[in-house]
């Protein structure tokens, strides 16, 4: 098992490399730098701008060194060092703007990742043994509806009926009077009237998915020999579905964290950005406009080590849960 | 599931009624060819079809969109703002107690709002608009080579307004607007999945032809690009497009940023049927007649995937228009004045202007949802009826 480990921890070195690559080409993208428009600006608003300041400038944040240099420079700074460059817009070191935003991330993804478990399973399980039945022609028709409309649809429509029906403000993560408040069971009521609408927008999609995985995964076990002799020997039906069936059916949903999550963090991003919730999709987005390359390339890589790590767990789950994949 | 229903019809009636048909008709799907056979077996699944007609029809919008629209999608009419839709009748009151004949739409009344002094639309019972088929409106070049002014359907008098679907922030009418973006947003689903196709079909067969570091190189890439989340990733490359590029450099470059992602799946799709029909005797069997590795992949490998390919391809559409809408919405995709549904849900980003003007939201939202949902039925339909080990 440690072995197995080691050697799944070994493949993910070259998949994060890639990943670091991609988030510094992002960096690197929009033609000029973050200091040429501050240039632009400060010249446009008839500042002064001293040209041995900005020989200076350009020379402590590496403008002029070669790309790989600078690369070098940016990767060996948050490997060792943890720092991820500086935010020109806050005018702050970027490590100091993400843990926050990541924090709220990281524990909406799992929020929303446990709402997928609860809901897809039980509903997967019906479905697969009621085959055809009317409930499970109700369940595809609303999997198909969840998989067929945009996050950002649902999140406008959740919007617009809390709005609308139950009065309830929107946006956000805690009503007005309770944004500066210290945590109180109040103010956990609060968040968790509040948490519902991204929690659904986001996972309906990976529910719908995991749901249809499930429903075809135990149907292809349910008439196989061993069902039907765990039929035969007397066991009571609720034991013969959930012991043996539903226990091998369900190593895809475990094998789904790999590709659910990257969806999730995906969802969040611009779920977070239509109801203002304070993760890490807002504050991307300004990145990205403001051009604020270093905040944004934190952002995107960290995304993506997030899902890395995701399909680490759930790749470890899995060869716990079948020693096949364990011994190969 | 439809299959699945098939598949219990035949085993029931099958061995009763086979003998008895004529053994023409047999031979015939006997012999038939892998096309006709996925003809045959895809026009029993009716959603499937009923899908494929609306996605012609989403097609058919989308070209002849100046004909059809009732007008120009960008005339704003600053006395209209946010008018609601108009219903519209066949019969009015002739004035003599008897209803006479005259399709029309109610023309809008102001009201003011006592306490905030704002102004909404109701229509108006007293007002006729008179509308009919083929009038003639706003003039527009047709595909850009005909001068024409006949639109489908409008104000039998220009001047007066017509807005089915109601109106923007600005008096544009949304029903016009939703018909040019339908334009631009199938069209992004197709060219985007095009070059898409591409990448995919050529890394995928190299990768599973070839096996070994080229295969394990092409798979480490495909798991990098998969492993990103795809919308922080999307955002990024679009937020690097230049603001001063004209909008279809913008148009080409967003298709572009939505197919270098939606590649992955389809190369890994090609890349296993490869490995899979590698070793069918059909292939060593050129293989020993002396055809040469390009002969190999291109007429007899790639061939028999075409069918599975094109399924892959129609379930991959709808990810590409779902991407540009939400980049669009997010205001980085692309802008005005080009009208996409994306652009279009723009103008419902904010409660306030959902709830007071509804129709916005609802109906690019609608079409979105409806082409994704006709594509994915339409995919599932092609997929089921290219597999030839399910019958």
């Amino acid at each position: 098992m440690i072995r197995y480990i080691i050697k799944r921890l070994l493949y993910m070195i070259p998949t994060l490399f890639g990943m670091s690559l991609i988030a510094f080409l992002i960096i690197q993208l929009p033609p000029g730098d973050y200091l040429t428009s501050m240039i632009a600006s400060m010249t446009q608003s008839g500042q002064n701008v001293d040209p041995a300041q900005i020989a200076l400038l350009r020379r402590i944040y590496g403008f002029d060194d070669p790309i790989y240099v600078q690369y070098w420079k940016w990767i060996t700074g948050i490997v060792t060092r943890g720092d991820f460059g500086h935010s020109f817009e806050w005018n702050r070191p970027v490590s100091e703007l993400i843990w926050d935003r990541m924090g709220a991330t990281l524990s909406l993804s799992i929020a929303s990742l446990l709402f997928v478990w609860a809901v897809s399973i039980p509903i997967g399980i019906y479905s697969a043994v009621r085959r055809h039945s009317i409930s499970d022609h109700v369940f595809t028709f609303f999997g198909f509806l969840g998989l067929a409309i945009p996050n950002f649809i649902l999140a406008l429509t959740l919007m617009y009926v809390s709005y609308r029906f139950l009065g309830q403000s929107v946006g956000g993560l805690y009503s007005p009077e309770y944004t500066g408040a210290p945590m109180s069971w109040g103010k956990l009521l609060d968040l968790l009237a509040h948490l519902w609408i991204p929690v659904i927008v986001i996972g309906t999609a990976g529910t719908a998915k995991l749901i249809r995985i499930l429903r075809a995964n135990l149907t292809d076990e349910l008439h196989k020999p061993y069902v039907v002799t765990a039929r035969a020997k007397g066991l009571p039906e609720h034991k013969v579905i959930l012991k043996y069936p539903v226990r091998i059916a369900l190593n895809p949903v475990v094998s789904a964290i790999g590709w659910v999550l990257p969806e999730l963090v995906s969802g969040i991003t611009i779920t977070a950005i239509v109801l203002n919730l304070p993760t890490a999709g807002p504050l991307l987005l300004r990145a990205l406009i403001s051009q604020d390359m270093y905040l944004a390339g934190s952002f995107i890589l960290l995304m993506g080590v997030l899902t890395l790590v995701g399909m680490l767990i759930s790749d470890i789950l899995l060869a716990l849960l079948d020693p096949r994949i364990r011994f190969r | 599931m439809a299959m699945n229903r098939t598949v219990h019809i035949q085993d029931e009636t099958g061995p009763a009624v086979t003998p008895l048909k004529p053994e023409g008709g047999r031979e015939e799907m006997a012999a038939a060819g892998q096309w006709k056979l996925i003809w045959h077996k895809f026009i029993r699944n009716k959603l499937a079809l009923v899908s494929a007609a609306i996605i012609i029809v989403l097609y058919l919008v989308a070209a002849f969109a100046e004909f059809l629209a009732p007008g120009d999608p960008s005339a704003s009419r600053p006395q209209y703002t946010y008018a609601p839709p108009q219903p519209i009748g066949f019969f009015v009151d002739g004035g003599d107690g008897e209803s006479r004949f005259l399709p029309h739409v109610k023309g809008y009344a102001v009201e003011v709002d006592p306490e905030s002094y704002r102004r909404t639309f109701v229509p108006d019972d007293e007002q006729i608009v008179p509308i009919g088929f083929f009038v003639e409106g706003a003039p527009y070049k047709f595909w850009g080579l005909f001068d024409m002014n006949m639109h489908l359907l409008g104000a039998l008098d220009p001047t007066q307004p017509m807005y089915l679907l109601g109106t923007d922030r600005l008096g544009r009418d949304l029903l016009s607007r939703l018909i040019y973006g339908t334009r631009v947003s199938m069209s992004i689903g197709l060219i985007g999945v095009g070059m898409s196709l591409v990448l995919g079909i050529v890394l995928g067969s190299l990768s599973g032809y070839y096996g070994g570091w080229v295969d394990t190189a092409i798979q480490r890439l495909i798991e990098v690009v998969s492993a990103m989340p795809t919308i922080p990733l999307w955002l990024g490359l679009a937020a690097a497009i230049p603001l001063t590029w004209s909008p279809l450099q913008v148009y080409f470059i967003i298709t572009l940023i939505v197919s270098l992602l939606g590649w992955t799946g389809l190369a890994r799709e090609v890349r296993g049927r490869f490995f899979a029909l590698k070793t069918e005797d059909f292939v060593t069997a050129a293989r020993l007649d002396g055809s040469r590795e390009r002969r190999l992949i291109f007429r007899h490998i790639l061939p028999s995937l075409t069918s599975h390919i094109l399924a892959v391809v129609t379930l991959a559409i709808p990810t590409m228009i779902i991407a540009e809408t939400a980049l669009s919405f997010l205001g980085i995709g692309l802008k005005p004045p080009v009208v996409s549904w994306g652009v279009l849900l723009q103008d419902a980003q904010n409660i306030r202007t959902v709830s007071s003007a509804p129709w916005l939201l609802v109906w690019p939202a609608g079409a979105v949802v409806v082409a994704v949902l006709s594509f994915n039925f339409f995919g599932d339909g092609l997929r089921d009826a290219a597999d030839p080990y399910e019958s």
